[in-house]
C-alpha cells in the first residue's frame, strides 16, 4: 500500500433535490493513483449521482447541499446508456476529433487522426478512416467503445464509470469490461467503477464501496467486504451473487 | 357502472366536484382568468345598464372626439360613444364566439374519439379529412366559405361548423387511441362489453378535460377570426357593433385618434388573456 | 385502405437502416398525392356548395335569359357533373388553369402567377424572421430556465393568443410608420423597394407564429440539453458554447422545421389578411376582388395553388427532417 495522497478524495457529499429531499448523505470515499474502487448499490442509491457530482455535472434539479470534493486530477466519465451518449447529428470520427482538439493541443487535422488510432485501439473497424458513421449505426457495444475512447482523449487521472455495460447484452459486456481492464494496466488511471452487480464490482476492482439509500453501508477492500463482511445489507447483495468457488459465504 | 366494469376499470382519481372547487380555488392562473372573464361576461349581460349611451345613437356633431369626463373612451366618426360600443361589442363577439364553437366542440370530439378508437379505416378517412383541410390556409378557407354561404352571423356559424371541429378531432383521436390500448379494454371487450358503452361512458369522461382546455384557447382563436371577419368586412354587419368593425372604421383615423382602433383590439387580447389563464388553470387542475 | 396497410407495417428498425430506405418516402409521397386528389374534388365543389345560382349571383337577378345561357355556357355549367369534373381536372394538369376570370377575361393562371412572386417573398421573409427569432428567443429562454427571461418569454403565448394580425399589423404602422417614419405606410414598392415594404408586413406575421413557435422549441430545447450525449460532451471538456451551438441548437433545429412547415399553411392565411391592412398588391387583393365580384374561377383557382402550396411545402419539409434526421420519419 502506498502512503500517497489519494488522488480523489470526497468527503461527507451531501446532495438533495430543490426541495430538500436527501438524495445522498454524507459519502466519503477515496481512490489512489492507479487503485480501482467499486462503488455498488441497487437503483436509487445515490451511486450515478455521487459520481456526476465529482464532475461537477449534476441535472439541473439536484444540488450539492454540503461536502467536498478534491480531484488531483484530470476526470474523465463513461455513461450507462452508449448510443444516447453520443449526438445523433454527429459523425463518431468526428465527435471524437472534436474532444480530442478541446482537449489536447494539436490542430484540427492531426486531431482527426489521433481520434481514427484512438478508435482502432479500441477495436473499432478500420473502414472508419474511410468512411465515418453515424452512432445509429453502430451497435452499442461499439458506441460504448466511442465513449470510452471519448472518455481517454482526455488523457485522464481518473476514470468514472457509470454502469457502462448494463446497456449490453452479457457477451459484449465481457469484452467491454475486458477492454476497460487492459486499458487500465497500459494507462494507469484510477478509476471509479459503479455497479448494480457485485460480481462485476468484485472482479474489477481492488477495493469496494456499498451504498444504501444515499448512504455508504461497508467500504473496504474487495476481499475484506466480500468474504467478511460486517452489514446486513453488503451480506444481503453476496447472496443475490451466484457462489464463487473461491470465496466463503456465511450461510445465516 | 355495473360491478364488471368496477372490476376491470384501473382505480381513478376520483374527481368529485366539491374537490374540483377547492383545487380551482387554489390555482392562481384559473381564479385570475376566471375573474377576468366574470367581469367581461357581467358587463356584457349587463350593458344596458353600465353603458351611458346607446351605441347606436349618432350625434355627428360630437364626432371624433377624444376621451372626456362625458365621452369615458371617446366618440367615432359618427359621434357615437365608443365605450358604449365596446361593451355592446362584447355582447355580440362573445355571444357569436360561444354559439358558433358548440357544434364544432360536439362534432370534433366525437369525431375524435371515432377515429382514435376503432383505428384503421375508419381513422384514414377521417385523417383524410382533416388533411385535405388543413392543406388550405386557415383565414383562405375561412374567408371563403364565410362569404360563399353569405355574410354576417350566419356565415360564421356555418364556416366554424365546416372547418372548426378539425382541431378537437385531431387532439381527441390522440387521446382516443392511447385509451384504446389499455389493456382492461380489451378484458372488457371480450366480456361483452359494447364498444358504445365503453366510448360514452369511460372514454368520453377521460377525454372530456383534455377538450375542455382545447376549448378555451380555441374560443380565443375563433373570436380573433370573429373580429378578422368584421375588419374585413365579411363577418358580423353593422350598425351592430363588433370589434372587428370597429377597428376597421377607426383605421383612417389612426395617426391622431389612435384609440379608435386600438381599444376594441385591447378588448379582444383581453379576452385572449382570460381565456389562455383559464385553460393554463384547468391544465393545472386536472393534471393533480 | 391498401395504403394504411402498407404504413402500418413499417415498423421501427433498429440501429442500420440499409433495407429499404426509400420505403417512407413512397409512403409520404402516396400520403401526399391522396391529400392533393381530395383537395382539387373539394375546391371543384366550392362553387356548388353555394345556395342559389352562381350565374344570377354574378349576373344579378334581373339578367336576361341570353346572358344566363352564355355565362352558363361558359362556366361550363351545361355540361354534366362529370363533365364538368373532368373539364376541370385537365384544365388543371395541362394548363395550370382553373377557367377565365370572369371580370378580368384573362385565365386566372395568369393573374395567380402576376399576384404570386409578392406574397411568396412576403411568406418566405415572414419564415426566416420566424425561425430566426423563434431560435433566439428559446434558446435565451432555455438556458435562463425559470429565470425571469424565461419567464416572461413564456408569457408570450398566452398573451398572444387574442391578438389579430391586422389589429398587430396597425399597432406596428403606428409606432414604425407613423410615428418613427422608418418605413412606409403601406403599398408594395418598386424592385429593392418591395423588398423594403414588405419588411414590417413580415414582421407582423412571423409575429403571429412567434409565440408558438417559441414555447415549442424551448421546450425541446430543453429537453435536448439535459440529454445523455450533452452529458457527455460537457464531461469530455468541450466549451459550453461550443455545445450550444453545434450540438444542441442542431438537434432542435429539425423539430424547428417540422413546427415551420404545419406553421407555413397558418402563415399563408395571415398574409392574405395583411395584404389588406399595408394594401400589398398580392394574392390576397386578387383573393378579395374575386370573392366581391364573386369570380369563382379565380376563387378556385387561388385555393387550389395556395392549398397544393402547403402540401408541397409540408411534404419537402418531412423530406428533409427524414434525411438529416431518420427518427422523425412518421409512422401511421
Amino acid at each position: 500500500m502506498k502512503a500517497v495522497d489519494p488522488i480523489l478524495k470526497v468527503e461527507n457529499l451531501s446532495l438533495t433535490t430543490i426541495d430538500h429531499k436527501p438524495l445522498v448523505n454524507d459519502v466519503s470515499l477515496s481512490v489512489g493513483s492507479g487503485e480501482s474502487l467499486g462503488l455498488v448499490g441497487e437503483s436509487g442509491s445515490g451511486k450515478s449521482l455521487t459520481l456526476r457530482s465529482i464532475l461537477g455535472l449534476l441535472p439541473s434539479s439536484i444540488r450539492q447541499a454540503g461536502g467536498k470534493i478534491t480531484a488531483n486530477g484530470k476526470c474523465a466519465m463513461v455513461f450507462q446508456d452508449p448510443i444516447g451518449s453520443l449526438d445523433p447529428l454527429s459523425p463518431i470520427v468526428s465527435q471524437l476529433a472534436e474532444v480530442v482538439y478541446y482537449n489536447q493541443n494539436v490542430s484540427r487535422k492531426a486531431a482527426r487522426t489521433i481520434a481514427v488510432d484512438l478508435l482502432q485501439m479500441l477495436g473499432l473497424p478500420e473502414s472508419l478512416k474511410h468512411k465515418d458513421r453515424y452512432p445509429r449505426q453502430l451497435s452499442g457495444g461499439q458506441c460504448q467503445r466511442v465513449v470510452i475512447a471519448m472518455a481517454l482523449a482526455r488523457k485522464p487521472d481518473i476514470l468514472l464509470c457509470d454502469e457502462p455495460t448494463t446497456a449490453l447484452d452479457v457477451t459484449v459486456q465481457k469484452q467491454i469490461l475486458d477492454t476497460i481492464t487492459n486499458l487500465q494496466k497500459e494507462l494507469g488511471f484510477a478509476m471509479v467503477f459503479v455497479t448494480h452487480n457485485l460480481a462485476v464490482a468484485s472482479a474489477m476492482c481492488g477495493r469496494l464501496c456499498v451504498m444504501k439509500e444515499g448512504r455508504i453501508v461497508e467500504q473496504g477492500d474487495t476481499m475484506q467486504v466480500v468474504g467478511h463482511s460486517k452489514d446486513p445489507y453488503t451480506r444481503m447483495l453476496i447472496d443475490a451473487v451466484l457462489p464463487l468457488p473461491s470465496l466463503e459465504r456465511r450461510a445465516e | 357502472m355495473n360491478h364488471m366494469e368496477a372490476a376491470l376499470q384501473p382505480l381513478h382519481a376520483g374527481t368529485k366536484k366539491n374537490s374540483f372547487i377547492r383545487k380551482a380555488l387554489r390555482t392562481p392562473t384559473f381564479l385570475c382568468g376566471s375573474i377576468m372573464m366574470a367581469i367581461l361576461v357581467f358587463m356584457a349581460v349587463f350593458a344596458p345598464y353600465l353603458t351611458p349611451y346607446d351605441p347606436s345613437q349618432l350625434d355627428l356633431s360630437a364626432a371624433l372626439q377624444p376621451p372626456s369626463s362625458e365621452h369615458w373612451l371617446g366618440t367615432d366618426q359618427l359621434g357615437r360613444d365608443l365605450f358604449s360600443r365596446l361593451i355592446y361589442a362584447a355582447r355580440t363577439d362573445l355571444k357569436v364566439m360561444v354559439l358558433a364553437e358548440i357544434i364544432p366542440f360536439i362534432l370534433g370530439v366525437f369525431i375524435g374519439m371515432a377515429a382514435g378508437y376503432f383505428g384503421k379505416w375508419v381513422n384514414s378517412l377521417i385523417m383524410l379529412t382533416t388533411d385535405t383541410f388543413i392543406a388550405f390556409p386557415f383565414y383562405l378557407i375561412v374567408i371563403i366559405i364565410a362569404f360563399v354561404s353569405g355574410t354576417g352571423e350566419q356565415g360564421i356559424y356555418i364556416t366554424f361548423m365546416l372547418v372548426g371541429w378539425i382541431v378537437y378531432a385531431r387532439v381527441i383521436r390522440g387521446l382516443s387511441s392511447t385509451f384504446r390500448k389499455q389493456e382492461w379494454i380489451a378484458s372488457a371487450k371480450m366480456l361483452g362489453l359494447s364498444d358504445v358503452r365503453i366510448i360514452l361512458k369511460h372514454l368520453l369522461p377521460n377525454v372530456l378535460p383534455q377538450a375542455v382546455i382545447v376549448l378555451m384557447t380555441d374560443m380565443a382563436l375563433l373570436l380573433v377570426a370573429i373580429v378578422t371577419l368584421g375588419y374585413l368586412g365579411i363577418g358580423i354587419a353593422p350598425p351592430t357593433p363588433d370589434w372587428g368593425t370597429m377597428i376597421f372604421d377607426g383605421q383612417p383615423f389612426i395617426t391622431t385618434k389612435w384609440w379608435l382602433s386600438a381599444m376594441p383590439g385591447l378588448a379582444v387580447v383581453y379576452t385572449g388573456i382570460a381565456l389562455s389563464l383559464i385553460g393554463d388553470g384547468l391544465a393545472d387542475i386536472w393534471r393533480r | 385502405m391498401q395504403t394504411n396497410k402498407m404504413l402500418g407495417s413499417s415498423a421501427k428498425q433498429p440501429a442500420a437502416n440499409i433495407i429499404l430506405p426509400y420505403k417512407w418516402l413512397v409512403l409520404a409521397l402516396l400520403r401526399a398525392a391522396l391529400v392533393v386528389i381530395c383537395v382539387i374534388v373539394a375546391v371543384f365543389f366550392l362553387i356548388r356548395l353555394v345556395p342559389g345560382d352562381p350565374v344570377k349571383m354574378i349576373l344579378g337577378e334581373y339578367a336576361s335569359p341570353e346572358a344566363i345561357e352564355k355565362m352558363r355556357h361558359q362556366l361550363g355549367l351545361d355540361l354534366s357533373l362529370w363533365e364538368q369534373f373532368t373539364r376541370f381536372v385537365t384544365n388543371f394538369f395541362t394548363r395550370g388553369d382553373t377557367g377565365s376570370s370572369i371580370i378580368f377575361g384573362t385565365s386566372s393562371r395568369d393573374l395567380i402567377i402576376d399576384r404570386a412572386p409578392v406574397t411568396l417573398l412576403l411568406v418566405v421573409m415572414a419564415s426566416l424572421i420566424a425561425i430566426v427569432f423563434s431560435l433566439v428567443l428559446a434558446a435565451i429562454a432555455a438556458t435562463h430556465k425559470d429565470g425571469l427571461l424565461d419567464h416572461l418569454i413564456r408569457i408570450l403565448p398566452s398573451i398572444s393568443l387574442g391578438m389579430p394580425i391586422f389589429w398587430v399589423g396597425l399597432l406596428l404602422i403606428i409606432i414604425f410608420s407613423v410615428y418613427l417614419k422608418w418605413f412606409p405606410v403601406g403599398g408594395t414598392g418598386e424592385g429593392w423597394g418591395m423588398l423594403y415594404s414588405l419588411i414590417l408586413p413580415a414582421i407582423t406575421v412571423a409575429l403571429s407564429q412567434i409565440p408558438s413557435l417559441v414555447r415549442s422549441l424551448r421546450a425541446q430545447i430543453l429537453e435536448v440539453l439535459e440529454a445523455d450525449f450533452v452529458v457527455t460532451l460537457r464531461a469530455a471538456g468541450i466549451p459550453p458554447r461550443v455545445i450550444l451551438f453545434k450540438h444542441v441548437l442542431r438537434n432542435s433545429s429539425i423539430p424547428a422545421l417540422m413546427l415551420l412547415g404545419v406553421n407555413v399553411a397558418y402563415m399563408m392565411g395571415g398574409t392574405l389578411v395583411i395584404e389588406q391592412v399595408f394594401d400589398i398588391r398580392g394574392i390576397g387583393s386578387l383573393l378579395f376582388t374575386a370573392i366581391s365580384n364573386r369570380d369563382f374561377p379565380v376563387i378556385q383557382g387561388i385555393a387550389l395553388y395556395c392549398a397544393i402550396a402547403v402540401v408541397i411545402i409540408s411534404f419537402l419539409i418531412e423530406m428533409i427532417s427524414g434525411y438529416l434526421d431518420p427518427r422523425t420519419k412518421r409512422e401511421r
